[in-house]
């Protein structure tokens, strides 16, 4: 080797070195901002929970007060008539009132006596009925019942509404000092929040519950279920295992491949065209929003089921032709089998999907407030995410909790679908 | 003959060599796999400006034993190196060392043609602008076109230095992509395979092309011809089952071989 | 549940077919199985299935047209005072009937001819049920008898059942494209009855967007105006606002996890991510406006600056969120299907890591990158609930992302939700929003599409 190579050999080494310093410091920019983006998702997860499971965890507990209800003949059933027509027409809020007054009856003033009443939640006066009605034998006893406290004695009791000055804010001074004397005679505690889980919408938030939207979704998704899966399945069975390749087969494909990216909420203008202004189907029934909800899952589940077909190797598709099964038979007795956990684990991961989906929901009328529990795929319902938008949209203070655990329970729901899909995936992989 | 896999074989030849013509000297090398032994314990010695060919049936370690030797193996997660190898009598495996400075002193060209999806002159330009080599851009110039000329490959392609490297047909890629290790004037090149996907006439090129860059360059190929290896190189290493069994001057390791393994490997009774 | 019991019906007498079907052919050859063409259990789904199919497309057909056909019916039979009332106010007495009919309690003024109709409403329910009842029957029997005449040894009754699944599957697959069909219809007809009330060009070129309309024709001013300027800016706005919030961290991330994470790393950050795509994005509108929009607010007034409560960039910045992990997904299938031996090249010849990345397997992997960025801003632009919570209603042609914006979802809901009156411009103006959606998210799509495909190919 000679000197003047050997020095240039030297000098670019050289070079090269004098620039690494800088190049690793890049090098580690470009690391730690890659650290950055991780902990920028993974933060904005947990504020995200945070801030859902700190407004929402104080739902789950509601203020109960305790009074003394005297189930007074003469308001209830003055003329002795012992009907439930007339049973259920009685004054029951007068009841509440008068056992309001007889606890504070230093309150005069036809205004704060109106505060007074305000305390207890406007349902009581139906919960006393449905006692009534269950068991009439009530009638001229007195008994101590607990009553769900209106929703911004609640708000105050948790410490999120304040005494404001001249009584300018939600709740009053004098409210306070009956809240304080309340809580003195024990006769005001929280409770278990039960109505959350089983009422149905209320414009009261102290009786408001998700039962309602509960059952919705479950009929919505039953329906989407018994469409989406078999119609899915043999979609996917047809495109993998019959289907001839040729410009039809490659239409529906680039089809499938592109519904499913097309935003929810056409799929909402397209149910509201078909499938209520042209069929006629009834408006907000799980029925609709079963069937768009299906529309918009099938691309998903074809397309986990055909990646799940395409998995089974084809010596088990030659092994039962070469027993002398027919196509459709090695199809249906030893390739379907052994997909079918994929598919399934696609059909929960888009169940999971529409579960919590809402824009086309909105679209075909499932916004509506809706009380009654529906009793089937053909009634007024609807369903958790939008029990979620339209409380979120409610002014009082006491949905915002609500909607915070209603969204929880829906977290919940989908946890668990997931979950069921992840181990369905683990139990049932397969190497071959 | 019945061999195991546990086998470590006692290298037989001339691996060391006298002090003057060595570049590269490996001594204890083991490498690992989690728990798959796959370099047993070789020793052995590179000449300066020769080629050293590394011969031996599949999945006997010749590509991991060449990665260790520009320190590629440490882009494997679960690789795990022993021993010691040294460059100039600098201890490459050493804390000090910085692989990326390693690697500019030696280039490495790959079994399947690999040029980066930019045009021809951009993937020749690369290492030395990453290196910073080039002051400006008709220095840069000189470098690319010095490259290619070395690498043979700039008369079939001065017109179209815009077009993607790709493009190029397989042998010319592999020239491009000897181009590209060239370009950092390495002082070692090492390729794995390097004519495995070209036909007979590109592999001729190549073979012209390492012949003359013996002149510069350290250089140690791995083949799994036989003749390739007898034409173009000056010393064979035989390894087998991840122990280096025999190496020596290719004369002698293809004409008169002392192991019976070697042997029966060079005629082909098996591999 | 009538459509319910009307279903099970269906499927008891096709199980009946299906064991009349078998016994049968087991009949006809004496126990002797091996005379026949099929194993028995063919023939007895020959039958069920002649049984069952014909009256299952009844059934469905009359589900889809049983309230209509009764509807039309009841007007039909309505005082003609009521039969002449324009078309909204129709649909509100059928509503009122329904719900009489239903046992619901109505308020307002009751005619006693609503009651009348009402009572009309549930005996033609009840006619209706019948008739279909006894006509699904007759069907089932006909099918179930006819074919099971047919069964003789020589039938090729297995042959039979598989063309009739083949054919069921082909019609099963034709689903996604009447899906599309009708997507494109529905979408496109009520927007040339929306454009033959509104020029198309003050639709597309209009610079004020307010659909309120005269809700008597002889008010004044109140035309509405339908220009989509300040919706497309809007949408714009949020969606590139979404999008830098989630390029950088989804690539990033995407990048940090393939080439650089250890497999800790991994095992955390790739959950949270699945998470962060799981949750719905109702969730995200609710937290956009429970908790960013307020603290943008609040910083915003630290800093003196005006946020609005429903500003573009709180909508924006979560809807980021909520796209981060899908550019990072898709990312990440995009750059491990750079193969490994460009990599080896760059390391080969002394590049660092990042240099690898940013100068080989990036513009190695852009044209996937760039086609997950673009289903990135497909999504934004048809996400619709973030939007609806926490963006704006008013329509501003404003630049500025501390403003409220509106986009064209948010428009599409707060033109549908409520009572609508179908004809209006106002209700058919969603209709035309959504084509504007439809065809924008559509085009996105395909150019992604094709381009993520050719990438593939790239590399296959
Ligand atoms: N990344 C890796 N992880 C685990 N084991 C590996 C890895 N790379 C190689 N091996 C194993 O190490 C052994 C040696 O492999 P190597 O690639 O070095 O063989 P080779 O001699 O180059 O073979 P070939 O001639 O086929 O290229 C093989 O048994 C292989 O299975
Ligand atoms: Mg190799």
């Amino acid at each position: 080797m000679n000197r003047a190579e050997l020095n240039s050999h030297e000098d670019r080494l050289q070079l090269i070195k004098s620039k690494l310093k800088w190049r690793y410091a890049k090098e580690n920019i470009f690391r730690v901002s890659g650290i950055i983006a991780i902990l920028l998702a993974v933060s904005m997860l947990a504020i995200l929970f945070i801030s859902i499971i700190g407004s929402g965890y104080t739902a789950f507990q509601q203020t109960f007060i305790r009074l003394d209800i005297k189930f007074d003949q003469d308001v209830i059933d003055p003329d002795n008539k012992k009907e439930p027509e007339a049973l259920s027409q009685a004054d029951y809020s007068a009841l509440v009132k008068t056992a309001l007054s007889k606890m504070f009856p230093d309150v005069s003033d036809r205004r704060e006596r109106r505060d007074l009443y305000s305390i207890v939640s406007s349902g009581a006066a139906f919960e006393l009925r449905d006692m009534i009605m269950g068991n009439p034998a009530l009638i001229g006893t007195t008994q101590q019942v607990w009553f769900p406290a209106d929703d911004d004695v609640d708000m105050y009791i948790k410490g999120h509404i304040q005494v404001e000055a001249e009584g300018s804010g939600r709740i009053k001074e004098s409210t306070v000092q009956w809240i304080n004397a309340l809580t003195e005679s024990k006769s005001l505690k929280k409770r278990f929040n039960t109505t959350l889980f089983t009422g149905g919408d209320s414009r009261e938030p102290e009786i408001a519950g998700i039962w309602g939207a509960v059952v919705g979704s479950f009929y919505t998704m039953i329906v989407t279920l018994a469409l989406s899966f078999p119609l899915g399945v043999a979609t996917a069975v047809y495109l993998e295992e019959f289907a001839p390749k040729n410009i039809w087969t490659d239409i529906v494909e680039v089809n499938i491949n592109n519904l499913a990216a097309v935003p929810s909420i056409v799929f909402g203008l397209l149910g509201l065209a078909v499938f209520l202004n042209f069929f006629g189907l009834p408006r907000s029934a799980p029925i609709v929003g079963g069937l768009v909800l299906t529309l918009m899952t099938l691309p998903t589940i074809i397309i986990a089921s055909r990646a799940s077909l395409l998995a089974v190797p084809p010596s088990i598709r030659e092994g039962a032709l070469g027993v002398g099964a027919s196509r459709m038979q090695s199809v249906l007795h030893h390739v379907l089998p052994l997909a079918l956990p994929g598919m399934l684990t696609g059909t929960i991961i888009g169940m999971a999907r529409a579960l919590g989906e809402t824009a086309p929901l909105l679209m075909i009328g499932m916004v509506a407030f809706i009380v009654d529990i529906p009793t089937g795929v053909f009634d007024k319902a609807t369903v958790l995410p939008v029990q979620i938008y339209l409380w979120a949209d409610s002014p009082e203070r006491a949905f915002v909790e609500r909607t915070s655990a209603t969204i929880m329970v829906l977290l919940a729901f989908l946890l668990i679908m997931n979950a069921l899909a992840v181990i369905l995936r683990k139990k049932f992989e397969r190497r071959w | 003959m019945v061999m195991s896999h546990d086998d470590v074989f006692e290298t037989v030849g001339r691996p060391l060599l006298s002090d003057g013509r060595i570049k590269i000297s490996c001594r204890n090398v083991n490498v690992y796999y989690g728990n798959k032994h796959a370099i047993k314990d070789v020793s052995v010695d590179i000449a300066e400006k020769e080629v050293t060919a590394f011969i031996g049936p599949s999945g006997c370690g010749k590509s991991t034993f060449l990665r260790c030797i520009n320190r590629m193996n440490d882009t494997i997660k679960d690789c795990r190196f022993e021993g010691n190898i040294t460059i100039d009598g600098e201890n490459i495996y050493d804390k000090n060392m910085d692989p990326v400075l390693l690697r500019a002193r030696i280039g490495m060209v790959f079994q399947k043609p690999n040029p980066f999806p930019k045009s021809i002159y951009k993937n020749v330009a690369y290492g030395p602008s990453i290196h910073g080599l080039a002051r400006n851009k008709s220095e840069l110039d000189e470098i690319v076109i010095t490259s290619l000329e070395r690498a043979g490959l700039f008369n079939e392609v001065k017109d179209q230095l815009d077009h993607p490297g790709t493009s190029l047909s397989g042998g010319q890629q592999q020239r491009l992509c000897i181009a590209r290790a060239i370009s950092v004037h390495p002082e070692i090149i090492l390729m794995d395979e390097p004519c495995s996907a070209l036909d007979p006439i590109a592999t001729a090129k190549i073979e012209e092309l390492i012949d003359e860059l013996r002149q510069n360059y350290t250089i140690i190929i791995v083949t799994h011809s036989m003749q390739q290896a007898a034409r173009v190189s000056q010393r064979t290493a035989f390894f087998h089952l991840g122990s280096l069994v025999e190496v020596d001057d290719t004369n002698t390791i293809f004409v008169n071989p002392e192991h019976k393994l070697t042997q029966d490997y060079i005629t082909g009774r098996y591999g | 549940m009538n459509n319910l019991s009307l279903l099970l019906v269906v499927i008891v007498l096709s199980v009946a077919g299906y064991y009349l079907g078998r016994k049968r052919s087991v009949d006809v050859v004496r126990g002797e199985i091996r005379h026949l063409h099929s194993l028995p259990g063919y023939y007895g789904l020959f039958v069920a299935l002649w049984c069952g199919l014909p009256a299952l497309v009844v059934l469905a057909v009359w589900i889809a047209s049983q309230t209509s056909v009764i509807t039309s019916l009841v007007v039909s039979g309505l005082p003609p005072d009521f039969r002449s009332l324009p078309g909204e106010q129709l649909s509100l007495v059928i509503n009122d009937i329904r719900n009489i009919a239903d046992g619901t309690i109505v308020s307002g003024t009751r005619d006693q001819a609503l009651y009348a109709a009402a009572k009309h409403y549930n005996r033609l329910k009840v006619t209706g049920f019948l008739a279909i009842l006894a006509v699904i029957l007759s069907i089932c029997i006909a099918g179930l008898g006819l074919s099971k005449r047919h069964i003789a040894p020589s039938m090729r009754a297995r042959v039979k059942v598989e063309r009739t699944i083949t054919v069921l599957m082909v019609l099963c697959s034709t689903v996604a494209i009447f899906t599309t069909v009708g997507i494109v219809l529905s979408v496109l007809f009520e927007s040339i009855r929306f454009f033959n009330q509104i020029p198309i060009t003050d639709f597309l070129f209009g610079l004020e967007w307010s659909p309120q309309m005269a809700i008597r024709a002889d008010q004044v001013g109140a035309a509405g105006s339908f220009g989509i300027a300040p919706l497309l800016t809007g949408t714009l706005m949020i969606s590139g606002i979404a999008m830098l919030v989630a390029v950088p961290i989804g690539l990033m991330s995407a990048i940090y996890m393939s080439e650089y994470a250890t497999d800790r790393v991994r095992t955390v950050a790739k959950p949270v991510l699945e998470i962060l795509a799981g949750i719905p994005t109702v969730v995200y509108g609710f937290f956009a406006a429970l908790t960013v929009a307020p603290f943008l607010r609040d910083i915003g007034a630290g800093m003196g600056l005006d946020v609005s409560s429903e500003s573009a960039l709180a909508a924006g910045l979560v809807m980021g969120i909520m796209i981060i992990p899908f550019i990072s997904s898709l990312s990440d299938d995009v750059i491990n299907a750079v193969p490994q031996s460009l990599r080896d090249g760059s390391m080969g010849i002394g590049a660092t890591k990042s240099e690898t990345v940013v100068k080989v397997v990036l513009p190695a992997a852009l044209p996937g990158i760039v086609g997950s960025i673009l289903l990135g801003v497909s999504r934004a632009i048809g996400e619709t609930m973030i939007v609806v919570m926490a963006a704006g209603l008013t329509a501003n042609l404003t630049a500025n992302p501390l403003n409220a914006v509106t986009t064209f979802t948010v428009q599409i809901v707060t033109l549908l939700i409520g009572d609508q009156e179908f004809d209006s411009p106002k209700t058919l103006a969603a209709f035309a929003l959504g084509l504007v959606l439809f065809i924008m998210t559509l085009c996105l799509n395909i150019i992604a599409l094709y381009v993520v495909r050719r990438y593939r190919e790239q590399y296959e």
